[in-house]
């Protein structure tokens, strides 16, 4: 019999391959508008790296951009395990951001570590709860999520909007923005040098969902509902309850990212900040191939991109939203990847002699 | 006048690691009736489809009314007057009958449908042969005889001379059966050929003018119904004499375990589909469950095991009560279940074999303790039923969808029978495998019976039931027709009663 | 009992549109102009909902599912905005929004039924996609060049009071999606392709058999269903708002596939969905200019969203509102 080990990293090579193509395949491109832009790519690139890694400030740049992204694509992915498709980040990081920083400004006199726990769990409840509606409604009512958190998206928009325009606004000196006041700092993530504290957690969060998928009894339960649900319900296994626990744990992924937007690098929670990040998460999670480990590189990559984005602006004259270009061309070359095969020659039926089972060791 | 209506001559067609048709020549002249018989995987449906322009022969030629043709898809075949009714059938249940039969060749007025027009030449078809239909019913409220009835127009209102059954009898009644061969008889006389395929000998002693017989993509024999028995037809299909009973002891019934009182289920439509059954399993036998498929077999398991709500009745198990109990409660309860789909319901085929091999109790111990999975104990546990049920995979590791579907369900059985069990209910427990496979499973059935379990196996195959039951049971229209002991049943009087004929 | 609940159905609709008929009459009587001008806002608001729902439906019916209406909305308006201002003429940026939308469906039809993407991936590879390259792309500096689209009056039927108003002196991109509802029922329902495409959505296999070719089909359907929100686009920039700016679909792309599904994949039933989402959006627009009631315009700006969502989970209760069977499947030939 052939030892699962070397079945193994046979597999986790084949499984970098198409992301790994993918984003050079975006990059070239990328060079290309660049030029139609009239200027060099070299310049372009070279100043996107340094802006993200040539000091310990890009750094810390590229791991606070980083840090959303990571959990922004465990939220996505952690559905994607259940088969379920959670393009409801923007708003679940929405209410998450909003909530933190409201126990966050809110309340004051408690010391750090009950203060900034609690700010953070207040914004993972509420975004438990803006994922556990879709799965709710999928679960009893057979709802499609995608519509349904695409719509809970836009309420979470105005909802955050007129929370921080009315009675969270920030009524100090003759502020007239959509914004909470800022939070206290027994609320305030730290920076350790340059690694903000908030990117350690979100390694720490997406190491456990690895963990949670595939060491418990849960974690079985939600990718045997993500295989195959015939299966799953005559195993005995409650597919309702796992879809919609599914669901809350995905919003609570996502909104996390938002509390640690706003407890660690805004301060507070401002109406208009932060559009689109949700989205992004799909991005991550597909090239990460929908594993919580995956989401960590794919999360720094971009997250660097991002970082470097305004360097890039500067020394080249190059707009910044060529990084969005580039991260749809990513996606579409992932999504796609009968194109990225070809390239490299692959074929399909070479995995098919010795597939790997999902369970053992392909994470 | 055509000699050869349809023919193929020598023809091959390779699949990736099977070669389904290994040079096959067959012949089909106006008027007759050819039967191509052979077991599951024996090429008739690959050899069929290159007929009918599905797939392209990488070898061999194929004839059309004495021409040597190349045809480039089905439009191409049905141009040519070749008509085929699948399977399983090609209709679209939201839409009418009418527009069924005629989608693709549809009449039009003004650029539109003519649906008047295509009603007309309907009800004009539907009489010259004697298929009664009403064009404007809905095809998903039709029974599975006048959806087949549908089919065959639909190849009659395109001219078809040649008339292509693939195995058109399996979800047919008795009667409707005999009803179905009057029907292809009184079409041969209007000089239409008739390709029927089957693996249903009686059928075609009974409707065949010639017999092809195929094994292993090859053709082991041509024949006709004067100078065929059906245990040479067997043989043939098989390839050696087959045992066409299983070899058992008499049965010691102990304690009844399975009760069920007059338990009534719903389909999925929500209309009654198991009738007010009772029925009484006990350990050390094997009760079989008879009958045409859709009569209600599939609710009756499905409410047994915890996957269907019941509507009114009761079930109990070795005395305990388990009416609309859970599937887990009812397994844990010491019920083995061998389900009838086993892609849908029994493997998860992205699982590895390992994974596979706890799905019904991963949630204990010693699988899992305080919600952890325990790997080693599962390796172990797989290892073991591997070796114990001849699962042929490279490693424990490796996806379940690289076995074969005998393995698989090797597999599944070996996971019901690993613990102690009181009821095993095998639905449809052999469908779809090798001969080899099919023995190891008839054999490890009969070895439950023998360790006191009581066994309810329901299966379409007949000669299955036959050959396992001591008791066997029929249901007709949701109703049980009767439950005769196996020394006194036999394929007539159980024939009869499945066709609801009680004596 | 089917054709009970039909009759009920029915009695209820009319018994709706009666009831509708009489809260307009009242509040007309009430004040003339600001009636007038909210439902003249209803029907702007729900052209472009329409379009984007007879995109949807056309893909649906096929089998297709489309979340990038959104996408294609903002693409085509993109491009219908630039090519007007480089060329000075309106028709002409119709035209490429029209181009803009078809190609963009051709390139969903090429993912989803030529590459296998799962569908779900593929519209949203054709948002992020749209919304990176228009903001990429634009210019801040560029205008129009020239007035946006105005109204035309339909003879003296124009001067009908109320009605004349709203439905019978509008602009020529809101008339065309008017007729184009009649067509696309028309062929839906009554012609060779309108059933075919129906068949392919419900049982692919069993087109096949008869010798339809589902996979051309479905990219042709696919892809003149983006022509639909390619006008859409057009319609936005160059009818709607008259210039671009970012992120300007506003999550109308997503509101249109509510409205189809609200509509049961109809072109007259979306038209209804259409006119009660944009009488939302009219109400709130009223609301922001004139502060009539002490409603936040957040909640009102929420309502049609949450509408939808109770919509979705209420119709898989119902039942009654069935997905086409083979939606969102992947085709696999033979």
């Amino acid at each position: 019999m052939v030892p699962p080990s070397r079945v193994m990293s046979r597999s986790i090579l084949r499984s970098v391959a198409v992301p790994l193509t993918a984003v050079v395949l975006g990059l070239l491109i990328g060079a290309v508008l660049i030029v139609s832009q009239d200027a060099s790519p070299l310049t372009a690139y070279s100043s996107l790296l340094k802006g993200g890694l040539g000091d310990g400030d890009a750094l810390l740049r590229t791991l606070q951009k980083a840090t959303p992204l990571i959990f922004g694509g465990l939220a996505v992915a952690f559905a994607f395990k259940a088969g379920l498709f959670n393009i409801g980040g923007q708003g679940q990081l929405l209410v998450g951001a909003v909530f933190a920083a409201a126990v966050g400004f809110g309340v004051d006199g408690l010391p750090m570590f009950i203060h900034l726990p609690a700010a953070l769990i207040a914004g993972a409840l509420a975004g438990a709860i803006w994922g556990g509606i879709a799965g709710a409604l999928k679960a009893t009512t057979g709802a499609h999520e995608v519509i349904v958190t695409i719509m809970l998206n836009f309420v979470a928009g105005n909802l955050t909007d007129w929370l921080s325009a009315n009675p969270w606004k920030d009524n100090s000196g003759s502020n007239i923005v959509a914004r909470t006041p800022l939070v206290e700092d027994s609320a305030t993530i730290p920076t350790l040098g340059v690694v903000p504290v908030g990117f350690l957690l979100a390694v720490v969060v997406a190491a456990g969902c690895w963990l949670v998928l595939e060491r418990t009894t849960y974690g079985f339960e939600v990718r045997s509902i993500g295989h195959n649900r015939n299966a799953a319900h005559y195993a005995g296994i409650k597919v309702g309850w796992i879809m919609a626990s599914t669901m809350a744990v995905a919003g609570m992924l996502a909104a996390l990212g938002g509390a640690v937007e706003s407890l660690g690098v805004d301060g507070r929670f401002e109406a208009g900040v932060n559009v689109g990040l949700g989205f992004e998460g799909i991005t991550i999670a597909l090239l990460a191939r929908a594993n919580a480990l995956g989401v960590i590189p794919a999360a720094l990559l971009i997250g660097l991109m991002e970082a470097g984005a305004s360097r890039m602006q500067f020394k080249a004259g190059v707009a910044p939203e060529l990084i969005d270009v580039i991260q749809a061309l990513i996606l579409f070359f992932v999504a796609a990847p009968m194109i990225v095969r070809w390239l490299l020659r692959m074929r399909q039926g070479d995995s098919d002699q010795l597939q790997l089972g999902a369970g053992w060791g392909n994470s | 006048m055509t000699d050869l209506l349809l023919a193929a001559r020598n023809v091959t067609k390779q699949f990736p690691g099977v070669l389904a048709n290994d040079d096959v020549s067959v012949e089909l002249k106006p008027g007759r009736v050819l039967a191509l018989l052979g077991e599951n995987g024996a090429g008739k449906s690959t050899l069929v489809n290159i007929l009918f322009g599905m797939y392209r022969p990488d070898g061999g030629q194929i004839i059309i009314k004495d021409e040597v043709v190349d045809l480039h898809g089905p439009d191409d075949a049905i141009s040519r007057g070749i008509g085929m009714v699948h399977q399983h059938f090609q209709l679209v249940p939201p839409m009418r009958v009418v527009e069924n039969i005629v989608l693709g060749a549809e009449p039009t007025k003004r650029g539109l449908v003519d649906l008047d027009e295509a009603r007309r030449r309907v009800v004009e078809l539907s009489k010259r042969y004697g298929l009664d239909v009403d064009p404007d019913a809905l095809v998903e409220n039709l029974s599975v005889g006048m959806q087949q009835r549908v089919e065959i127009l639909k190849a009659l209102y395109r001219n078809a001379d040649v008339l292509i059954l693939d195995e058109p009898t399996g979800v047919l009644t008795p009667q409707e059966a005999d009803h179905l061969l009057t029907v292809l008889r009184g079409l041969t006389e209007t000089g239409v050929g008739i390709v029927f395929i089957t693996h249903k000998l009686r059928e075609v002693l009974a409707v065949a003018d010639d017999i092809v017989v195929l094994r292993e993509g090859r053709v082991v024999g041509a024949t006709t119904p004067d100078q065929a028995t059906e245990s040479r037809l067997a043989e043939m299909m098989v390839g050696r004499s087959v045992v066409l009973r299983v070899e058992k002891a008499t049965a010691q019934p102990g304690d009844v375990v399975l009760q069920v009182d007059d338990l009534k289920v719903n389909d999925d439509r929500g209309q009654l589909a198991v009738d007010g059954v009772s029925l009484e399993v006990r350990a050390g036998e094997i009760v079989g469950v008879a009958g045409v498929e859709g009569n209600g077999q599939r609710e009756l398991v499905e409410a047994i095991t915890g996957l269907r709500h019941v509507a009114a009745g009761a079930m109990a198990i070795a005395g305990k009560p388990s009416t609309n109990n859970s599937t887990r409660q009812i397994a844990g309860n010491g019920v083995g279940h061998i389900p009838e789909d086993r892609e849908k319901h029994g493997i998860i085929a992205a699982y590895s074999v390992a994974e596979n091999s706890v799905l019904n109790r991963y949630h204990r111990k010693p699988f899992s303790s305080r919600g952890i999975m325990r790997r080693e104990v599962i390796y172990e546990h797989a290892q073991s039923v591997v070796e114990e049920f001849d699962v042929r995979t490279p490693s424990v590791a490796v996806a379940v969808s690289s076995l074969s579907g005998g393995n698989k369900q090797k597999l599944i059985v070996g996971r019901e029978f690993s613990e102690n069990i009181k009821l095993l209910v095998a639905a449809q427990p052999t469908r779809g495998i090798d001969i080899g496979a099919i023995e190891f499973i008839h054999r490890r059935i009969v070895e439950q019976r023998d360790k006191g379990a009581a066994v309810l196996l329901v299966s379409a195959e007949l000669d299955e039931i036959l050959g396992l039951a001591d008791r066997v049971a029929v249901l007709y229209d949701g109703k049980l027709m009767g439950v005769l002991d196996a020394n006194v049943a036999n394929r007539e009087r159980v024939g009869l009663l499945m066709a609801g004929i009680t004596d | 009992m089917g054709q009970l609940m039909k009759l009920r159905h029915r009695q209820m609709v009319w018994i709706g549109v009666a009831l509708i008929l009489v809260l307009v009459w009242s509040f007309y009587s009430a004040d003339g102009p600001k009636t007038t001008a909210v439902l003249a806002g209803t029907v702007r608001a729900a052209t472009l909902l329409a379009l984007g729902a007879m995109c949807g439906m056309i893909g649906e019916r096929s089998g297709i599912v489309n979340i990038g209406i959104e996408g294609q909305f903002l693409m085509s308006a993109f491009f219908a905005f630039t090519v007007t201002s480089i060329t000075g003429s309106l028709a002409m940026g119709a035209i490429a929004g029209v181009a803009t939308g078809l190609t963009m469906g051709w390139l969903l039809a090429a993912m989803a039924v030529g590459l296998k993407v799962d569908q779900i991936i593929a519209g949203t590879v054709l948002n992020i996609g749209a919304l990176g390259l228009t903001s990429f792309f634009y210019d801040r500096s560029r205008s129009l060049g020239v007035s946006k689209y105005t109204n035309v009056d339909v003879g003296s039927l124009a001067d009908l009071p109320l009605v004349g108003t709203v439905f019978f002196s509008r602009p020529p991109l809101t008339y065309l999606t008017m007729a184009l509802l009649v067509i696309v029922h028309i062929a839906l329902f009554r012609s060779v392709w309108g059933m075919r495409t129906r068949a392919i959505g419900e049982h692919p296999g069993a087109a096949a058999t008869v010798g339809i070719d589902v996979v051309r089909l479905r990219y042709f359907n696919v892809t003149l269903a983006g022509g639909f929100a390619g006008l859409g686009g057009s319609y936005l920039a160059l009818e709607a708002v008259g210039t671009f700016s970012r992120a300007m679909s506003g999550g109308r792309g997503f509101l249109a596939l509510a409205v189809m599904i609200f509509g049961r994949r109809t072109p007259f039933g979306a038209y209804a969905a259409a006119l009660f989402f944009g009488f939302t959006t009219a109400l709130q627009n009223h609301f922001q200019l004139n502060s009539t009631f002490d409603i936040p315009p957040q909640f009102v700006g929420m309502l049609p969203f949450v509408v939808t969502i109770i919509v979705v989970a209420l119709s898989g209760l119902m039942g009654s509102m069935r997905d086409p069977a083979a939606l969102g499947q992947t085709y696999e030939k033979g």
